[in-house]
């Protein structure tokens, strides 16, 4: 009795001349069909609009710009239904919703970038508005004389000061949130964080009760340095805070495990492999804090003239300069106040490309010098543990055998 | 040839071991290390504190005079006693409301391109990008607001108030939309051109929040998403927003207690009234922060007192929107820190 008649195994053969080559399918990156349907759509977008304005006058640009939008996204819709079924143009259709909300926000970005230095380029191209105050210029003089120097003077002081001020004590408050898991430390990151959405114009106002009312100092430089240290230390401690969380958890308990209490894991291991983490805090710090302008307006009080004394008499900022030109409702003042303001968005844009090279290396890089220094700091160990009398192996030389012999 | 096997049923009457206390006995070093740190801590908490204390000392005067009128009386006139925040405080919210109605959707949409659209070498320049938003001086956005946005908002303010006026807050009163050359001073000025220049501010704060917050949906429920035959979009739907939800309200009160502080540009754009403005897109507002950068230098000492009151209310209100926006932030954030 068998099961198979024919009891041989045949194994079927494959053709290999028959199969097409096969070609790899692209995943990623835009079809081509995609393009023509977006290419397409924002055409008939456009057109759409255009039409609408001719037939019923739509009131300004904007109005043209919102129409031809909407026409854009049904049509882009439309175009997408035509090959495929309703998820996929849900997901379309969605998909450029997003995009257009990052296209929306950025463009502001740029708007705003591009229109202040557009503006501000006719003052920031004289020397002098970087050199002399305004004591001698009035609202009918030209560019060429005065300028903002007392306000450059008196950013430099102020932001000086604050930073000296809060980046060794919200270091060491980042470096308590990161060594203590306790309740008390999980509170205080909660307030932390709750503060640095303080208001900075209550940031003034603590100073203007405390400094100015209650112990009665004058407005000055140094008061409104207090001021924008009350405002900056939330923004350092958060921004440091995340640097350490970012050091990978298993290189404290390698410290741990070679025998190293826990200060000196924190201080050896974790603060350095967070070094570019902790830079790039402090120099986000200093450009949140260099343009602030109210919490200086309590505090600093307002001078045309140049004043380098921060403990004494009235200073004024960068920001604060602005404000007031553009107050002031003056033509002349005006393009000095965007002239101002030009130069401190050119000053905070330089802040963030520095913090994108700093940061931009991961927890742990070391650069050539670094390198070097690391393996100079472990030859120097060597020494020590040699002149103490241990019998150590010099590192990289010897195989690692001889070291476990060295220990038993 | 028999096997035996042990039996441990008689004899198992002993208890399962206790179990070991573990403790750690810090060293000198760390107990000093600790000790250093968490008074730096304690310092940067006794900052913290003595804001309230010092705006509430300074605040008492007004306080103790105005008694509970503070809080229900529409106008400003420190001098004859005669003040309160009941017309301020509100303009001030309505001012953070329009900002954040704005803010919630771009933010949404900027963030879930960031997390989910956008490919890893964009991402990190896009998440760049946000934070010097975030950065660009508030004095900038003023100006930008003051000399470049008032003028083109007031096409679509009309347009809003002609059709929509039949709902309140659209309303603006004098308008008359059947006259071309009607003036478009009643339309300047007004909480909803503060609001879109507000909104620019706490758009990046709601954005990292919720990009934040994104990102760290599961990769297992991504993926099983997308093997269930989910798109791209069924897949944020059902695994990321919901994720993210924690993130969404956070970021948005957040971004609330940052709007309802902002100074700058409301000083630069609104003409101030003193009592509630409930037609958003009508010239005139008012907000507690205009109020205390516009008068503490002109003010007498009872005036200051009455300003640091208004002051005192806008900390109060802030931190209590902040701290539940950071509680609720933090509870949707797990995983405090990272393994490589």
């Amino acid at each position: 009795m068998t099961l198979i008649d024919d009891p041989v195994t045949r194994t079927p053969t494959l053709d290999l001349t028959s199969v097409a080559p096969q070609t790899r399918r692209k995943l990623r990156g835009a079809h081509r069909g995609s393009m023509f349907n977006l290419v397409g759509a924002l055409t008939a977008g456009f057109c759409i609009s255009m039409l609408l304005e001719l037939l019923t006058a739509l009131s300004g640009p904007l109005g043209l710009v919102i129409v031809a939008y909407l026409a854009f996204i049904a049509v882009y819709g439309v175009l997408v239904f035509l090959s495929d079924d309703g998820p996929a143009v849900r997901d379309a259709v969605m998909t450029l919703l997003m995009a257009s909300c990052a296209v929306l926000a950025f463009g502001a970005l740029g708007l705003v970038v591009v229109f202040t230095i557009a503006r501000g380029w006719a003052a920031l191209v004289h020397l002098n508005f970087y050199t002399q105050d305004m004591s001698r210029a009035g609202p009918l003089s030209p560019l060429t004389v005065g300028g903002m120097g007392h306000a450059l003077v008196g950013t430099l002081w102020m932001v000086g000061i604050a930073v000296v001020l809060t980046v060794p004590i919200g270091l060491v408050a980042a470096i308590y949130l990161d060594v203590s898991r306790s309740r008390p430390a999980t509170t205080f990151r909660t307030a932390v964080e709750a503060m640095t959405a303080l208001p900075s114009i209550l940031a003034g106002l603590f100073i203007y009760a405390a400094w100015i009312l209650a112990f009665g100092f004058g407005r000055s430089g140094l008061a409104a340095a207090l001021a924008l240290s009350v405002m900056m230390l939330p923004y350092i401690i958060r921004a440091a805070d995340l640097a350490l969380r970012l050091v990978p958890g298993n290189l404290r308990e390698a410290a741990a495990a070679l025998g190293a209490p826990g200060w000196r894991g924190e201080m050896q291991v974790v603060v350095p492999t967070a070094r570019s983490g902790l830079a790039t805090a402090v120099i986000l710090g200093i450009a949140r804090a260099i343009g602030e302008a109210s919490p200086v307006l309590l505090t600093a009080g307002f001078t045309t003239y140049m004043n380098a004394n921060p403990l004494n008499g009235p200073m004024v900022s960068l920001p604060l300069e602005t404000l007031k030109l553009v107050q002031a409702g003056v033509p002349a003042y005006t393009s000095r106040a965007f002239g101002c303001a030009s130069f401190l968005l050119l000053v905070v844009i330089a802040l963030f490309l520095v913090a994108r090279k700093v940061g931009g290396w991961g927890p742990g890089h070391l650069s050539r010098r670094g390198q070097r220094r690391v393996i100079e700091a472990s030859a120097r160990d060597v020494a020590r543990f040699e002149r103490k009398g241990q019998v150590v192996a010099a590192p990289r030389s010897v195989p690692s055998m001889t070291i476990a012999e060295a220990g038993s | 040839m028999t096997t035996t096997v042990p039996s441990r049923a008689t004899d198992d009457t002993r208890k399962p071991p206790a179990k070991r206390r573990i403790t750690a006995v810090p060293g000198t070093g760390d107990r000093v290390f600790l000790g250093l740190t968490r008074t730096s801590g304690l310092v940067v908490l006794g900052i913290f504190a003595a804001i309230g204390v010092f705006l509430t000392i300074q605040a008492w005067p007004a306080i103790r005079t105005a008694k509970f009128s503070f809080l229900t009386t529409q106008a400003w006139e420190p001098d004859i006693h005669h003040f309160g925040i009941a017309g301020i405080l509100p303009d001030t919210i309505f001012i953070a409301l329009v900002a954040v109605v704005i803010a919630i959707p771009i933010s949404l949409g900027l963030s879930l391109f960031i997390s989910e659209v956008a490919p890893q070498h964009i991402k990190r320049v896009l998440v760049s990008l946000v934070d010097l938003m975030a950065a660009v001086p508030s004095v900038v956005y003023g100006l930008w607001a003051f000399f470049f946005l008032e003028g083109r908002t007031v096409g679509i303010a009309r347009w809003l108030s002609t059709w929509f006026g039949w709902i309140p807050i659209f309303h603006v009163n004098g308008s008359n939309p059947t006259n071309p050359s009607e003036s478009s001073s009643l339309y300047t000025a007004s909480t909803f051109v503060a609001g879109i220049a507000v909104s620019l501010m706490v758009i990046p704060i709601l954005t990292s929040v919720m990009r934040e917050s994104f990102s760290q949906a599961p990769l297992g429920e991504r993926e099983g998403a997308y093997a269930l035959g989910a798109t791209r979009w069924g897949m944020v739907r059902s695994v990321v927003l919901p994720f993210g939800k924690g993130g969404i309200i956070g970021g948005t009160m957040l971004g609330l207690g940052r709007a309802l502080g902002e100074t700058i540009v409301v000083l630069l754009i609104i003409s101030p009234v003193f009592t509630i403005n409930t037609h958003i897109l009508q010239s005139g507002g008012n907000s507690v922060s205009f109020l205390i950068a516009n008068l503490v230098s002109e003010s007498s000492k009872f005036g200051i007192s009455a300003l640091m009151a208004a002051g005192l209310a806008l900390f109060a209100m802030t931190l209590i929107i902040n701290f539940s926006a950071s509680a609720v932030v933090a509870r949707s954030r797990s995983g405090a820190e990272s393994d490589g």
